[in-house]
């Protein structure tokens, strides 16, 4: 099960992801994070992974959808803190992290 | 290679059942004491093997994901995962990264990749029609 809280803080809005993201769970954070980025519309959106036990290349999925929307409205995506197995996953895609 | 012990489990391709796969897997492989690294890659490379199945094989109706776990002597983990859903036309074209069918904006298309980099071998064979068959292998480090 995977949650997602969120916290902002002027143009930049951070959904603190959570538990186990696969393909089954990624659905509801995507509606979750997209609810928000249609009422806030910030600049930059941080997803938070320090809570993440685990994930697939679902979880690279979401990312890059949030990018593509992101980039639409000329903002940007800011990944940060996964743990370790998190790092190989996105590593093998290619997706920066901080 | 002689089996040490075997589960064979099937269940429908429901979405929820991608965190039922991995916790059966991770249940079945705590026999054989992997590493939390290990067993990570293992969980990662089923979940992607089983949403392959749920997302591709069965697109329009439910069917049954049949997951067989094997562990072999010397300590090594093999796993089947199988469908008998629409099969794949083109595995080699299905098998490069970032190729999907799945919806662009939201499936990364690296689902046989990651089975590639965290398992030690992969093999898929699918009939179009009949179904699609994931062999995914990988040797456990032994602990001293």
């Amino acid at each position: 099960m995977a949650k997602v809280t969120f916290s902002s803080a002027g143009d930049t809005l951070i959904a603190y992801l959570s538990g186990e993201i696969d393909h089954h769970s990624a659905q509801y954070l995507r509606d979750e994070i997209d609810s928000l980025l249609q009422s806030r519309m910030p600049q930059t959106l941080v997803l938070d992974f320090s809570a993440v036990s685990f994930m697939d290349s679902s979880g690279v999925g979401l990312i890059l959808g949030r990018a593509r929307r992101m980039q639409a409205g000329e903002g940007r995506v800011v990944v940060q803190q996964p743990p370790a197995q998190i790092q190989k996953m996105l590593e093998l895609a290619h997706v920066a992290y901080v | 290679m002689k089996t040490r012990n075997v589960a064979r489990i099937s269940f429908p391709s429901r979405s929820a059942n991608e965190a039922f796969a991995r916790g059966a897997l991770a249940a079945f492989l705590s026999q054989a004491d992997p590493t939390v690294n290990q067993l990570a890659d293992i969980k990662t490379a089923v979940s992607e093997a089983v949403t392959n199945c749920i997302v591709h094989a069965y697109p329009d109706r439910s069917g049954v994901v049949r997951m067989t776990l094997s562990l072999l002597e010397g300590g090594r983990v093999r796993i089947v995962i199988a469908d008998s859903g629409v099969g794949i036309p083109d595995v080699e074209k299905a098998m490069e990264p970032l190729y999907t069918t799945g919806n662009p904006d939201e499936r990364a298309g690296l689902g046989f990749a990651v089975m590639q980099s965290f398992m030690d071998r992969v093999k898929v064979t699918s009939q179009p029609g009949r179904g699609t068959r994931v062999i995914l292998e990988k040797q456990l480090e032994t602990r001293e």
